[in-house]
């Protein structure tokens, strides 16, 4: 009987093992930038280039005046903006059924937003909660089994796909939290103001962490719009993939290809 | 009988002492790097004498050639040699300038090898740790070591927050090729053009 109920668990976790393993390898081809199409391209160099003037006029700028910040503020307003993104990464968990996940960044939230002074230090951190993950729909729709579609980039949010901007919309349906509240229900407590304010300082604060890198990329880019779309595309398969493993995303036979 | 044995234990003892006394761990090789890199950025030098010695560092770890070819994908092999010798060529000035030009702006930049992974016996992955500054956060860089040879490791990828630089590389010379029709030529007038610059 034993043996029995052995052989069965063993089967079941082999089993598991191979699916979850069949799973990633299907999630890591379906979004391998070099099978993701670039079917509006010439939109989408357009936008890009009505994106680059907009940074040169607003985004530039602005990141360059919030460095001069004091660093402890910047940090603050960067701990307070991933305080908020929890409440999209939070219900992302659960569809993604990382429900381990999902009540750790729920403790996370509850201690940064109360002990953490609306998020403005990362309490959780110090507790010894482990590095927060943002997840979105777009991962989900991933992990689901959706496809990426095309690649778009969108005005003034910049590189995406078709999955990831139609996961967008589940935002404003009612998907996050932090926009129902402000945007679509009238609580007297926050107003449009405060959603809009917090997407702006959101993009500024991304500017100004990768001033120098995105400078230099675009001084050292022979295609700018390409060098963009491939760091956006391995970045996003990274995500969805949630790993940090080098080795699983580097296809070894491209390299293979010219031993010397 | 017992001779040939004592015989046959020291032979094996020379050849596995020859090959570990003389090859380099991947990230011994890396920190060497970092050092020699980071005493130039360090150095009260000029600009351009800080590329120029980045330039010699670069030629002497870096796999250009190798990397150049990757970049190419399987386009490299409808090239005839002249058009491979010309593209190596217009690759190393592009690689070289690009190279030392972004290192360059980083003053001092303190970076720790925390662990390596050996994928096979031809690739290594040192992992390593670019500590943060009040204007820049902490960033993770993997270093691709290509160890087919293991007294002469190279580097071949630089892998920036999972981001690989040579996959990005390779991502954008694709895209010069598809607006170009696939026309070499137009990838040689872009590359000369940026070294020129």
């Amino acid at each position: 009987m034993k043996k029995i109920i052995f052989t069965l668990l063993l089967s079941f976790f082999l089993t598991s093992n191979i699916n979850a393993s069949s799973k990633e390898e299907l999630l890591l081809s379906k979004n391998q930038p070099s099978e993701i199409k670039d079917c509006f391209e010439t939109l989408n160099r357009a936008t890009f280039g009505f994106n680059k003037v907009l940074d040169g006029l607003i985004f530039k700028p602005a990141a360059r005046v919030y460095k001069v910040v004091p660093s402890p503020v910047r940090s603050g307003v960067s701990n307070a903006l991933d305080n908020l993104s929890n409440l999209v990464t939070i219900p992302n968990n659960i569809i993604q059924g990382d429900l381990n996940k999902a009540g750790k960044n729920s403790g996370r939230f509850i201690i940064n937003t109360t002990i953490g002074i609306l998020g403005l230090v990362d309490v959780a951190h110090y507790v010894g909660l482990p590095d927060y993950e943002k997840e979105d729909y777009g991962q989900s729709l991933a992990t689901l089994g959706v496809g990426p579609g095309c690649y778009l980039v969108l005005p003034v949010l910049g590189p995406s796909t078709v999955r990831d901007s139609a996961a967008l919309l589940i935002n404003i349906a009612g998907g996050d939290s932090w926009y129902n509240v402000t945007v679509k229900n009238d609580t007297h407590y926050f107003s449009d103001f405060d959603y809009h304010a917090s997407q702006v300082i959101s993009g500024i604060d991304f500017r100004a962490k990768n001033y120098d890198s995105i400078n230099s990329l675009e001084k050292n880019s022979i295609d700018f719009y390409a060098s963009v779309k491939s760091l956006y595309l391995q970045d996003r398969q990274q995500k969805i993939l949630n790993t940090n493993k080098i080795v699983d995303t580097q296809d070894n036979s491209n390299w293979e290809e010219i031993e010397n | 009988m017992k001779i040939k044995k004592t015989i046959f234990i020291v032979l094996v003892y020379l050849i596995s002492f020859a090959h570990t006394s003389y090859s380099e761990e991947a990230d011994v090789f890396v920190q060497s790097l970092i050092n020699r890199t980071s005493k130039i950025l360090s150095d009260n030098i000029s600009k351009e004498q800080k590329i120029s010695e980045l330039e010699v560092i670069a030629k002497d770890v870096v796999d250009i050639k190798g990397i150049s070819f990757y970049t190419l994908g399987s386009f490299v092999k409808t090239l005839d040699q002249n058009q491979q010798n010309e593209y190596t060529r217009l690759f190393e000035a592009y690689f070289l300038k690009s190279f030392s030009s972004r290192l360059a702006d980083y003053e001092n930049p303190e970076i720790i090898i925390s662990s390596k992974e050996v994928v096979n016996e031809s690739y290594t992955i040192v992992n390593s740790l670019l500590k943060g500054t009040s204007n820049r956060p902490e960033i993770k860089i993997d270093w691709r070591v290509y160890t087919k040879n293991p007294d002469n490791p190279l580097i071949r990828d630089l892998i920036i927050e999972g981001l690989s630089l040579a996959r990005t590389q390779k991502e954008e010379f694709e895209s010069v090729l598809n607006s170009n029709n696939g026309d070499i030529n137009a990838l040689f007038k872009i590359l000369e053009e940026y070294s020129k610059n």
